[in-house]
């Protein structure tokens, strides 16, 4: 259920301690980059039935940002690590 | 058959044996001038106006259920135009007006019931920003009201006035709002649509948008090829996994809202009620169910149905406005799928694709512009141009930095 979200630093919370963000799949596109690269980025969505990445950020609890791997038909939660983890992670 | 109280007589007297079906089970046709990709709401008001206002005839509306059993089915049947921005308030106050002669319309009773809407405040600071919006209103020629404390306390005597944390300090009442019955207005819309002609073809899934020299030809369904003309996506909750088959990309997210109904109490809710302190609403149904639900559970999903802590939220948010609430059973919950968009307003508008129409991203505000949705649309798609009053909703806003945010969130869906 992602009523509960095993946080790495502070164990199995309720998801009313976070504030949800969403779409952490894509990169934060250079100051320089086009007009479509940061709309595609601020205002675009691939928005997929199945698995998804998404930005949780522990606000009521260690305050990190996390990014939580869950299916948004089943609400199955695949993974949970650290931001800053996950962006030191080579490229996909 | 059209309805009348000779023929409400006629059948009840011969024993109620002779009523018709009130839309036909068609086959599709190899080719459509239109094609509507979802029977909810929206696709079904669009191919009534297609049909009867833009003389479009030859239309097909598919459904991948039954009628009626998406959002149209699953909400709390409000509407009202007690909108602020000007983007928004001409568009839902069309709604409403169209709300107002439906019923005459479609010759089919949909149970408007014109109640009042009252938003409640709890601060100095909500009290200013609902001035400006009934003032935003009258702009745009809506009715509003600035309903004071004390004479609220009359009006609605049940709400906990004196809560430490959100004292009731008054309201913002719109009294042409109220609510209409959600599967009537489904049923008489296909009805309507279906009398001046339309096909509306149910368990029909559309897994496939074929396309040939970069316009759409056709789509692909469950129940074979069907070609088209045009094609008119209305498919709320799942736009993105639809527009995708064409390689839309789309400014949308899936996120599930949920809605509770009560065990059936006599008359005591006149009015439908929104809590200024979070974002609870509720009124009464002509059955004496109390209907009421708040705000999404946060995070995107294709589930219809939501978790329990959301619930609980909505209880709590309910029991904190009328304490009486909580000697009360709750009978039904559901969750409904919606597009929250990126303001969370909603998109009418063409696409990069020629023959391709996009009606998307109603949030949860999608059944109230019901009307109004479907006649904008069939007007955009029988004359390629945009309606007056739907000008601000078109696809390119965000792109073009005229973004219609209602609530001033930014580009985070959840929080709209």
């Amino acid at each position: 259920m992602a009523s509960l979200i095993t946080c790495p630093h502070c164990g199995v919370r309720p998801k009313e301690e976070f504030a949800i963000r969403g779409d952490a799949s894509r990169g934060r596109p250079e100051p320089m980059d086009s007009d479509e690269a940061w709309h595609d980025y601020v205002y675009v969505r691939t928005n997929p039935r199945g698995r998804t990445l998404e930005h949780w950020h522990h606000i009521a609890g260690c305050r990190r940002f996390l990014v939580v791997e869950r299916d948004t038909a089943t609400h199955e939660v695949y993974s949970v690590v650290d931001a800053a983890e996950f962006a030191r992670r080579p490229a996909r | 058959m059209r309805y009348s109280a000779f023929s409400l007589v006629r059948n009840a007297l011969s024993g109620n044996l002779n009523w018709k079906p009130q839309w036909r089970q068609p086959q599709p046709k190899p080719h459509y001038d239109v094609i509507i990709i979802g029977g909810g709401g929206h696709g079904l008001s669009t191919a009534y106006y297609l049909a009867k206002e833009f003389g479009v005839k030859n239309v097909a509306v598919l459904e991948k259920g039954y009628l009626g059993s998406g959002n149209v089915g699953r909400n709390t049947t409000i509407v009202r135009s007690n909108y602020m921005l000007p983007g928004n308030e001409p568009f839902y106050e069309f709604s409403m007006k169209l709300w107002e002669g439906l019923e005459q319309d479609l010759n089919y009773n949909v149970m408007l019931s014109q109640r009042g809407v009252i938003m409640l405040y709890h601060s100095d600071a909500q009290r200013d920003a609902y001035v400006r919006r009934g003032n935003a209103m009258w702009m745009e020629g809506v009715a509003a009201e600035l309903i004071e404390r004390e004479q609220l306390k009359k009006m609605i005597p049940f709400l906990n006035y004196d809560h430490a944390r959100y004292p009731i300090l008054g309201g913002l009442l719109q009294r042409r709002a109220g609510t209409a019955r959600h599967d009537a207005v489904a049923w008489g819309y296909a009805r309507g649509a279906d009398r001046h002609g339309v096909d509306i073809i149910e368990h029909c899934e559309v897994t496939g948008i074929r396309r040939e020299n970069g316009v759409v030809t056709g789509v692909e369904t469950t129940k074979g090829f069907i070609g088209c003309g045009k094609l008119a996506l209305a498919a709320a909750g799942n736009s993105s996994r639809v527009g995708e088959m064409a390689d839309l990309k789309l400014p949308l997210e899936s996120h599930v809202l949920q809605a509770f109904v009560t065990e059936g109490l006599k008359p005591c809710i006149d009015h439908v009620i929104v809590y200024g302190g979070g974002h609870f609403y509720i009124s009464q149904s002509d059955k004496g169910g109390l209907v009421f639900g708040a705000e999404i559970d946060g995070y995107s999903s294709y589930a219809q149905r939501g978790n329990l802590a959301t619930a609980e939220h909505v209880m709590e948010e309910g029991v904190t406005m009328i304490p009486g609430l909580s000697r009360v059973r709750v009978l039904r919950a559901w969750g409904g799928v919606m597009d929250m968009s990126m303001d969370g307003s909603p998109i009418i508008d063409r696409t990069s694709i020629d023959n391709l129409y996009l009606n998307c991203g109603w949030c949860y505000g999608g059944f109230k512009a019901t009307p109004a949705s479907g006649y904008c649309f069939a007007h955009l798609i029988a004359k390629n141009d945009t309606h007056p009053v739907a000008r601000a909703l078109r696809l390119d806003r965000f792109a073009r930095g005229y973004a219609v945010d209602e609530a001033g969130a930014g580009p985070q869906p959840n929080l709209h």
